[in-house]
């Protein structure tokens, strides 16, 4: 499995989980974990997916986010999973 | 599954703290494009290193991008130059460069030779060749092994490379003596390093295998700051589990490149290097300890502390280690100690000291113009016979910054940063170095 990370975070707004997680089902990309919290009014979210499902390379994926960034306006980062793991995993 | 404290802590460290992958450097070896021709050599050379490394820039990118970690530098080493030319070597040099441009890395080692017993033909002639190679090209880098442990050291190399490193540093003038920043002189070179300026591909190595060297200084001094204070076990302690940290992501950028590359994986070189950024730096960690300026009484063990610290929580993390491994402190490429050496409080005297304690030697110092080929040729005897003796690497990279004198400031840019020129002790040891031949190995018992 290849995990990532989503982090999305930006001024807050109404439908941005749905946006993104819209998004993310178009591609087949399943969401395994979610956390968000508002911070002195900053949307900030945190996404664990798995990108097997959607069968396109990384660069293809964060690509295809662009629209999504644009629309909301917000900062949208995708990295895979294994740092974290790497890190802090023995 | 990963909590966010630790997600954070990881961002953290990446886009506060300046943690990165200082370089993948992708070793090849040259041994079969030896050809009595050097114009023939030289493009066997080019054409094997344009073959090896096509997709290396690229792969490293890719890997940064997925990752999100800066994999700051993207390397070739080579076979030593002096090991294939069988001629004149300047042509080889020429397609070095041009190889080290066409595939995008910024540094290329190997233009070496390794002669800490004598001198071959091939390494006379390269010696001969360097300043004039590291005046008129941009990417490549130099490196001479004048002694070892085994061996001993090789005093009619180091007299030798007194006068190279003098006009080096002449033939590159118009640069603050650019050449001698790509120049280094070792005492128990290593055959995997990935730093530069001393990477070359040892004739031990295999074909071709990829180094990563890490780095994190930043990450370090920041995690001290956290126990200020507290005793030595505690420091320890956290510099152990802050490098264990910092390598596990070496390794895992060194698998992932050997997988896509498709070349095997060699090691990973537990260093902290320091780059001339703030909060980048090595001796900001030593004053975090509780020293006023890097140089105060106290350095030395600091660095000591933090030396081994920094292999015994890197080793667990990494299933090869090799290269240098270990805090590196060069003057100009770090923040702190071009303080430090401003101020008057670190000399190089107590570099010296240092570098019995650390990785690697008297790095990236600038002194006087006006210091002779003698002078400069006992600061490597005095380097390499710490190396010699104590079974370690040492090495010496200095610039004679032509024209200038104690105080001012030599200016190189990028990350091999801006250094003060430093005062060196002005008695004479010339009838010393003329006297030439080999100082014996040393003894490996009765150690006191």
């Amino acid at each position: 499995m290849t995990k990532a990370l989503i982090s999305v975070t930006g001024l807050d707004t109404t439908g941005i989980i749905a946006r993104v997680a819209t998004r993310l089902s178009e591609m087949n990309i399943n969401i395994l974990d979610i956390s968000q919290t508002i911070l002195g009014g900053y949307f900030t979210m945190m996404m664990v997916v798995d990108l097997d499902g959607a069968h396109m390379d990384f660069s293809e994926i964060d690509a295809a986010l662009q629209p999504v960034r644009d629309e909301l306006q917000m900062s949208i980062h995708m990295q895979r999973m294994d740092i974290f793991d790497a890190m802090h995993r023995i | 599954m990963i909590n966010t404290g630790e997600i954070l802590q990881t961002l953290r460290m990446i886009q506060e703290e300046h943690f990165d992958i200082r370089t993948i450097t992708l070793g090849i070896n040259l041994l079969d494009c030896a050809d009595p021709d050097a114009e023939r050599c030289g493009q066997r050379v080019y054409e094997k290193i344009c073959r090896m490394a096509g997709r290396l820039v690229q792969t490293g990118e890719a890997i940064e991008r997925e990752l999100a970690i800066p994999i700051v530098n993207k390397r070739i080493s080579v076979t030593p130059v002096s090991m294939i030319a069988q001629a004149d070597p300047r042509p080889i040099a020429r397609w070095l460069d041009k190889a080290a441009k066409e595939m995008g890395v910024n540094f290329l080692g190997g233009y070496s030779a390794l002669m800490q017993k004598g001198a071959t033909q091939a390494d006379e002639r390269l010696l001969a060749s360097i300043p004039e190679v590291l005046a008129e090209t941009e990417r490549l880098c130099s490196s001479v092994n004048v002694g070892s442990t085994r061996a001993g050291l090789n005093m009619n190399a180091v007299g030798e490379m007194g006068r190279i490193i003098r006009q080096t540093a002449e033939a590159t003038a118009d640069r603050d003596g650019l050449g001698c920043a790509k120049l280094v002189v070792f005492c128990n070179a290593v055959e995997d390093n990935p730093f530069m300026a001393g990477a070359f591909c040892g004739p031990g190595e295999p074909e071709c295998a990829i180094n990563v060297g890490v780095s994190g200084p930043g990450v370090v001094k920041k995690a001290l700051e956290e126990v200020r204070g507290q005793p030595f076990d505690v420091v320890a302690e956290t510099v152990k589990r802050t490098a264990f940290k910092i390598t596990r992501v070496g390794q895992l950028v060194a698998r992932e490149a050997s997988q896509r590359l498709g070349i095997p994986f060699g090691i990973v070189d537990l260093s902290l290097a320091p780059t001339p950024a703030r909060g980048d730096s090595v001796a900001y960690i030593l004053e975090e300890m509780g020293l006023e300026k890097t140089g105060a009484p106290g350095t030395t063990a600091a660095l000591a502390l933090l030396n081994d610290a920094v292999k015994k929580g890197g080793v667990m993390a990494s299933n090869h280690v090799g290269g240098l491994s270990g805090a590196f402190i060069p003057v100009s490429e770090d923040i702190g100690m071009i303080e430090a050496a401003a101020a008057g409080a670190l000399t190089l005297e107590k570099l010296e000291a240092m570098t019995c304690v650390c990785s690697v030697g008297l790095d990236m110092i600038a002194v006087p113009g006006d210091t002779s080929a003698e002078t400069i040729s006992g600061i490597i005897a005095d380097e390499a016979a710490i190396g010699m003796v104590n079974n370690k690497t040492t090495a010496v990279r200095i610039i004679p910054a032509i024209g200038k004198k104690a105080g001012d400031t030599v200016e190189f840019g990028g990350l091999l940063g801006f250094a003060p020129v430093m005062p060196v002790n002005s008695y004479d040891c010339s009838a010393f170095i003329r006297r030439g031949g080999r100082i014996p190995a040393p003894l490996h018992s009765l150690r006191n």
